[in-house]
């Protein structure tokens, strides 16, 4: 649990550490990380391969801090506060990395449906051109191979969520790892066997984490190709899944009377954001007669 | 754990056979009758560190990693067969795209330093021949190029080279430490080692004890031989207060580094004063478990402390009562297959323990959170070594020699353009002149030297009297490494060669972390950008983004090899080197 908890909510005396952030001290509740202090003292930093509910993996580099004393960045997400840091979250080697990893996504992989990414680029002053356009990408083709949902991995920044969703942060299925070496690391199944013959359950909570749209529903996927995905239309509507006794909270996405899509919350008590095959997918009894076209 | 889902595809019955050897008894599941199976969780994950050696077995007789094959290692060990593709994807020696459209071994031919002039050439050899060639990173011969390993088909792996199997010593004996027995010792025998001052040490170290032994290695300032050159005493202490299940000794011999072969050097020709040293290391950190990690692609040095192991364990010196110590101390050996960062060492173990050989972030270090988990010393053989003669003559003896900041003496690997290429050993403080003139000399006219291997930094004859010490090298910003010196003279086309070594870093990235993968990716299109033009007039806005993707490298990756992925070529462009106008 790396989440900042107030000490007073939860009514009972919690340790904390100060430590020092762009020159103002700072309580972190202690095994609490660099990441929660800077949220505690309000600063916006962008993260990538963080979520929390997942193990920190700390790949992506973009929410690197600078630490006194210390030779390299360090990564704010997994870094236990220690009592007396001094942390600088925007010096000149922070925004430096930052943009350069930014930039370097940019350079490589398809960021047109990563929104948030996309705006931390025009903080940083990220300019994916210097690389030219022979810089090599991603390129695969999507897979898409059931009705459930797609994979496009030329949208893939390798952030590692959907292995940790699928495998010991949440599902225990794993069906999908990270295989090959260097750029051309994919997150794959076995020999790359389509997903129907895997150990995939379709749960769906790797779709549910993926921060580029990397991967998506197959409603979302047919509709954005049909050049009528429109999110501002949208509305979310927060019910119980009624399969089941153990009470998850589903969020239905709703596009013109019809579901679009389905999560569930990240703080929900009971799915931690996780859902089950019937929950994420299995809404079509609702709307029995209408079609995702 | 949820059950696991195979595919049909299923194993033949030589993989089955080769699997089977060399996992005997070690299944995570035991079907004792049909209704009662023996296993679970626990012992599953106690198993897992029999992957590595069990895709060995079977790229050894399939000559790739089948569908079938994959399966029948992965029921055998309750492993997902996704995780154990990802793994198996991971190294060099492994296939897993396509089954062989061969029968035969393959040969892994250096396209690296010394070896790259005439790999073009040994290629060509070899498909004449009717041979399968695969294009390797350095081997770990640089001193006898072109360097050539043969991964076996269904036998053993070799090296031909090995066949003359004795070094003819380069130096008189006279001051030497590390590498006194060199030449003299039988290092297939205990006896010749013992009758050449072996495992006397070690009754030394047993008798002194781990508080003596820890304040000798601390007084004596031995720093590590690896590349980081962290403070060895500190660094066992730290084993030895931390608490554990249980506690581990690594050697790592992975030797990766382009331009080391100093450690193979060490293994083929005194393999027993590695395993003397890590006893040592096991009785003062109080560690139970010793691990030797052996790149791949050294089957010499792999069958002699294989040997080693075998004849110490039968004399008493390792197993249940050490030496006659009380204590228990064994060591297990593993081969890489083929992957830079294993060298790394949260990499190593993550590899040991049959997982992807990928970085992990640090802190926890290793000394509290090592392999397994669990208290651990991490060595280079080099750094082992020492030990013996701290041991043996004390702290303050040890520092008769060296300097005040880099105490004792280095092994130097010297090759390329030099008369007699090999494993040198000279105190710190020796300058780069004398070493070159130790070596024979420089052969044609010095063009520069690439000091540290492919993560170090290119030098000029501008630095011939530096003195090769961790102080001198680091305020003249480059680094001793892992005892590299290779030396290129007016013929080498250093462009070719720095676009090589953009290369390798793009090809040994693991992968895990942005500034790396990417960066690595992106220097190397630079530099074939600039070999295609001869090498000549690197314009200022690239001069620029280079300079901008070696600082976020250096910032912001998780672990060395991305911290110096672009360090060999931002020397050789600010040495002039590369990428003049002219
Ligand atoms: C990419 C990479 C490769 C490395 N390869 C080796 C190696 O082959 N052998 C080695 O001893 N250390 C290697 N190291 C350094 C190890 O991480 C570690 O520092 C060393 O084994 C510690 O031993 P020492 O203190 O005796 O030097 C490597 C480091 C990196 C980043
Ligand atoms: S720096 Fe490179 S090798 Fe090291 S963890 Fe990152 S990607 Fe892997």
């Amino acid at each position: 649990m790396t989440g900042t908890m107030n000490p007073s909510e939860v009514g009972v005396s919690i340790r904390t550490v100060t430590i020092s952030i762009d020159d103002v001290d700072v309580k972190v509740p202690e095994g609490g990380t660099v990441l929660d202090g800077c949220k505690a003292a309000g600063i916006d930093t962008p993260t990538l391969c963080y979520s929390e509910n997942l193990t920190p993996v700390n790949v992506c580099r973009v929410c690197v801090v600078e630490l006194e004393g210390s030779r390299t960045l360090i990564p704010s997400c997994s870094r236990p506060a220690e009592e007396g840091m001094v942390i600088h979250t925007d010096s000149g080697r922070v925004r430096h990395s930052r943009k350069m990893v930014l930039e370097f996504l940019g350079s490589g992989v398809d960021l047109s449906q990563a929104d948030d990414m996309n705006s931390w680029s025009e903080h940083y002053g990220a300019d994916p051109d210097r690389y030219g356009p022979a810089a090599e990408k991603i390129n695969e083709e999507v897979k898409i191979q059931d009705d459930l949902y797609i994979r496009d991995y030329d949208k893939c920044v390798l952030c590692y969520k959907c292995v940790e969703a699928c495998g010991d942060d949440a599902q225990h299925t794993f069906a999908i790892s990270v295989s090959g070496r260097g750029f051309a690391a994919r997150i794959s199944t076995e020999f790359d066997i389509a997903l129907p013959d895997s150990a995939c359950v379709y749960c769906g909570n790797c779709v549910a984490v993926c921060p580029t749209n990397a991967l998506q529903f197959k409603t979302e996927w047919d509709l954005r190709e049909a050049a009528n995905w429109k999110p501002e239309e949208q509305t979310v509507t927060t019910t119980v899944c009624s399969y089941c006794g153990v009470g998850c909270n589903l969020e239905m996405h709703v596009q013109d009377n019809t579901i679009v899509k389905v999560t569930s919350p990240n703080d929900h008590s009971v799915t931690n954001g996780n859902l089950c095959i019937k929950g994420r997918f299995g809404w079509q009894y609702v709307q029995p007669t209408i079609t995702t076209r | 754990m949820a059950d696991l889902k195979f595919t049909d595809a299923v194993a033949s019955s030589g993989e089955r056979a080769a699997v089977e050897a060399v996992l005997g008894d070690e299944r995570a599941l035991v079907f004792e009758h049909p209704r009662l199976v023996r296993g679970g969780t626990r012992r599953r994950h106690r198993l897992r560190h029999m992957l590595l050696p069990a895709l060995h077995a079977l790229q050894n007789e399939a000559g790739w990693i089948s569908k079938g094959g994959l399966n029948y290692v992965c029921e055998e060990l309750q492993v997902p067969p996704a995780e154990a593709y990802g793994v198996a994807s991971f190294y060099e020696m492994f296939r897993v795209d396509a089954a062989p459209n061969h029968d035969g071994p393959v040969t892994h031919v250096c396209i690296d330093g010394p070896c790259r002039a005439g790999s073009t050439e040994a290629i060509a050899t070899v498909k004449a021949a009717g041979g399968h060639v695969h294009e390797s990173p350095c081997l770990g011969q640089c001193e006898r190029p072109t360097a050539v390993f043969i991964q076996g088909r269904r036998g053993p792996d070799m090296v031909a080279a090995d066949a003359d199997p004795f070094i003819r010593p380069q130096q008189d004996g006279t001051g030497l430490r590390l590498l006194q027995r060199l030449g003299v010792v039988d290092p297939n025998s205990l006896d010749s080692y013992r009758e050449h001052g072996g495992y006397v040490a070690l009754t030394k170290a047993i008798t002194m004890g781990p508080d003596a032994v820890l304040a000798e290695l601390s007084d004596s300032g031995l720093s590590g031989r690896g590349g980081a050159a962290f403070p060895t005493g500190f660094k066992w202490s730290a084993v030895r207060d931390a608490e554990g299940d249980t506690k581990h000794v690594v050697a790592n011999c992975d030797e990766s580094e382009p331009g080391t072969f100093k450690d193979r050097t060490i293994m083929e020709n005194d393999p027993f004063s590695l395993i003397e040293a890590m006893t040592i290391a096991a009785v003062t950190t109080g560690s139970e478990n010793g691990w030797i990690y052996i790149r791949g692609e050294y089957p010499l040095a792999t069958a002699r402390i294989e040997n080693a192991i075998d004849q110490a364990r039968s004399a008493g010196l390792l197993g249940d009562d050490v030496a006659g110590s009380g204590m228990t101390f064994d060591i297990e050996v593993r081969r890489g297959a083929g992957a830079y960062i294993c060298g790394e060492e949260t990499a190593l173990f993550n590899s040991i323990e049959g997982f992807r050989g990928e970085p992990r972030n640090k802190p926890p270090f290793p000394t509290t959170h090592g392999l397994f988990n669990q208290p651990t010393a991490i060595n280079n053989p080099e750094t082992l070594l020492n030990v013996l003669p701290i041991v043996l003559e004390g702290a303050q003896d040890y520092r008769c020699i060296g300097t005040e900041g880099s105490p004792g003496t280095r092994l130097f690997c010297l090759s390329g353009a030099v008369s007699t290429p090999g494993t040198y050993e000279m105190p710190f403080g020796t300058t780069l002149r004398e070493l070159l003139t130790l070596a024979g000399g420089v052969t044609g006219e010095l063009q520069a030297v690439l000091l540290g291997g492919a993560a170090g930094s290119f030098v000029t004859a501008a630095s011939l009297d530096m003195p090769l010490t961790l102080e001198d090298t680091r305020a003249a910003g480059t680094t001793l490494g892992s005892g590299v010196v290779m030396v290129f003279d007016t013929a080498t086309d250093l462009t070719d060669m720095c676009t090589r070594i953009a290369e390798f870093f793009k090809n040994e990235s693991c992968g895990q972390c942005v500034p790396c993968r990417v960066g690595a990716v992106r220097q190397h299109e630079m530099m074939v950008d600039l070999r295609s033009k001869n090498g000549v007039g690197l314009a200022p806005d690239k001069r620029q983004l280079h300079a901008d993707m070696n600082s976020a490298m250096a910032d912001a990756s998780i672990c060395g090899l991305g911290h110096t992925a672009g360090s060999a070529v931002a020397s050789a462009l600010a040495l002039g080197l590369i990428g003049e106008s002219s």
